[in-house]
């Protein structure tokens, strides 16, 4: 399989990157051959064999069901977690009004 | 005195511990050899005050009288791709400059707790992708070591390119690397260090910035299989708080060292003789061989039969995952924000992502989305992850005929910056012998073996078992007994 420009313009829309002419035509040849190289994948006999999902076997664990349980985790931190922030705003991330 | 500098974490340690030297003369000592190393670009941000602080506590500790920790006044250098309260954390990416966390990675917090200090942040390939760190927005790393005859500044491999450069320089005597697809072994290789990748969940992921989360693990770059092990063993631990995490008890692999290796069969994989490798580095994989057999290990051949489809297979998983843990980078809640005149939350999100990533960064993402996208999950996605299930398959039966694999840990020598970039999949090959481990979760560790015609450092990689770092660790040990690597860069920088 190959993209085009068109259909690397569709992925960098849905990955959303911005990308101008130039950026899609130079993105086209690389995409291709390292999608040609990957092709190879199709020549393996695959035949009863699950999808690898876990590496090492491990079991889902579930944490207690207590608030703040871990103090690093927990609520409470609203300093922490906006201190970052490119626009924070009255205690909430600020964005570009959005109208739909 | 001995040059501090040339010491290693043991010695450090143990000096330390004697009292030959306090922890504040050692740090001391290599912030002096960090600030006069800028010329290889190692560091993205020093932290001297960090050191000397961690060191002065150490040598209080010791003064009261207090039990010192494993690390206990050696200073590391941390590469940038673990969170660092209240130093910045980059991934070497123009997106999060500045980004300043408010928590601190388990890893390096664990390092901290045995007495550890921070020489600084290092430099790597941006979000940890790229074998040669040419792809840090903050600029190449320069490998302490140049080809014989030649001035040309070489890659110390990646993505742990600034831990190995500073590493090998003497500038640091330990740091902190991690592998999603080769980038303790193959930088360690690069620069004549050892560097251990556990297994999988051994290391905490909680607070490293991801890349692919199936595959990331933390591990040491150090100058000696003693020093990994010691480092490993500090890092290393259950942690609530990532959910492939290992609850298992962390084994004291420095008390276990032995290069005995009698009883113990070594695998040689037959598929790892691949076209296009330097017969030097063909060479050494025959004389590692010879010093396992002289350890008392018996030899034997093996078969790992889909070790080709390994890194294409690899290119699917990595960059799928990639392309959902980079999603974050929003410029909404950390990190840059680039909002155009005018434009809307869509516009925000894509000019900022265009301005934050870097074209490697850029190039697995979309590959990622791509192979994840509805009518191409299957053939790309789903047959990767059947593939890597085949790759690890392999090992498993391998591990019925022997105790340990041995096999090189790159198919050539370190090259020079710039002349690897006229094809991204050039670049892959790279990782050839190193990303098998990683789809399969095991333990690798790279070694320094010997120096090759252009006097440039080759590396030997020992994958063991699940869980079996100490086999790893042993034969490592061996191999280093014998190989007697003492080779040093000259100084240039």
């Amino acid at each position: 399989m190959s993209v085009d420009k068109a259909t690397v313009a569709k992925i960098a829309s849905l990955a959303r990157i911005q990308m101008d002419d130039a950026a899609l035509e130079q993105m086209v040849p690389e995409l291709n051959g390292i999608l040609q190289w990957v092709e190879q994948l199709s020549e393996v006999d695959v035949t009863g064999i699950a999808p690898m999902a876990a590496v090492i076997p491990n079991t889902l664990r579930l944490r207690d069901d207590v608030i703040d349980a871990d103090p690093l985790t927990g609520g409470g931190r609203q300093g922490d977690v906006l201190a970052n922030a490119p626009a924070a705003e009255h205690g909430f991330f600020g964005v570009p009004k959005v109208i739909e | 005195m001995t040059d501090l500098t040339n010491l290693g974490v043991k010695d450090i340690r143990d000096g330390v511990a004697k009292g030959d030297f306090t922890a504040r003369e050692v740090a001391s000592a290599f912030n002096a050899a960090v600030a006069d190393a800028a010329a290889l670009n190692a560091f993205i941000v020093t932290t001297p005050d960090y050191a000397l602080a961690a060191a002065d506590a150490v040598d209080s500790k010791r003064a009261a009288g207090e039990p010192l920790g494993a690390m206990a006044g050696v200073p590391i250098g941390m590469k940038d791709l673990f969170a660092t309260d209240g130093v910045q954390t980059t991934a070497a990416s123009h997106i999060l400059e500045g980004f300043t966390p408010r928590y601190e990675s388990t890893v390096s917090q664990k390092l901290w707790d045995a007495g550890a200090g921070m020489l600084g942040k290092l430099n790597l390939d941006q979000f940890a992708m790229g074998s040669s760190n040419e792809t840090s927005y903050f600029g190449n790393v320069a490998s302490p070591w140049k080809k014989a005859g030649s001035n040309a500044a070489m890659s110390p491999g990646g993505s742990s390119g600034g831990s190995s450069s500073a590493v090998a320089a003497r500038i640091a005597p330990a740091a902190t690397g991690t592998d999603t697809g080769g980038s303790i072994r193959q930088p360690a290789a690069f620069t004549g260090i050892c560097g251990i990748k556990p297994t999988y969940g051994r290391c905490s992921r909680w607070g490293v910035v991801a890349f692919a989360s199936s595959l990331d693990q933390a591990g040491p770059m150090a100058r000696s299989v003693e020093d990994c092990a010691i480092m490993l063993g500090a890092m290393a631990g259950f942690d609530p708080k990532d959910s492939t995490s290992l609850d298992m008890p962390v084994p004291d692999w420095e008390a276990a060292l032995n290069s005995d290796l009698r009883g113990k069969k070594v695998g040689i994989p037959r598929e790892y003789r691949m076209e296009g490798t330097d017969q030097a580095i063909l060479d050494s994989w025959e004389q590692g061989k010879v010093w396992l057999k002289d350890a008392g290990a018996e030899i034997v051949d093996v078969s790992l039969p889909h070790t080709k489809y390994a890194l294409p297979a690899y290119y699917i998983v990595a960059p799928a995952e990639a392309s959902s843990n980079l999603a974050r980078y929003d410029g909404v809640r950390y990190g840059l924000r680039d909002l155009p005149d005018g434009s809307g939350l869509q516009d925000m999100y894509a000019a900022t992502r265009a301005a934050g990533f870097g074209d490697e960064v850029k190039r697995r993402i979309l590959i990622g989305t791509y192979v994840l996208s509805a009518g191409f999950y299957d053939a790309y996605y789903t047959q990767a992850q059947k593939v890597r299930a085949l790759v690890a398959r392999d090992f498993e039966r391998a591990f019925e005929q022997c105790d340990v694999i041995l096999a090189p840990t790159t198919p050539t020598a370190s090259f020079p910056l710039g002349s690897m970039n006229e094809d991204p999949l050039t670049m892959y090959l790279n990782d050839v012998f190193a990303v098998p481990a990683s789809l399969a979760g095991l333990p690798a560790m790279s070694v320094p073996a010997t120096i090759n015609a252009d006097g440039l450092p080759l590396g030997l990689q020992l994958v063991g078992r699940p869980f079996d770092e100490q086999s790893v660790l042993n034969a490592g040990l061996a191999i280093q007994q014998r190989a007697d690597f003492t080779a040093k860069p000259d100084k240039w920088w």
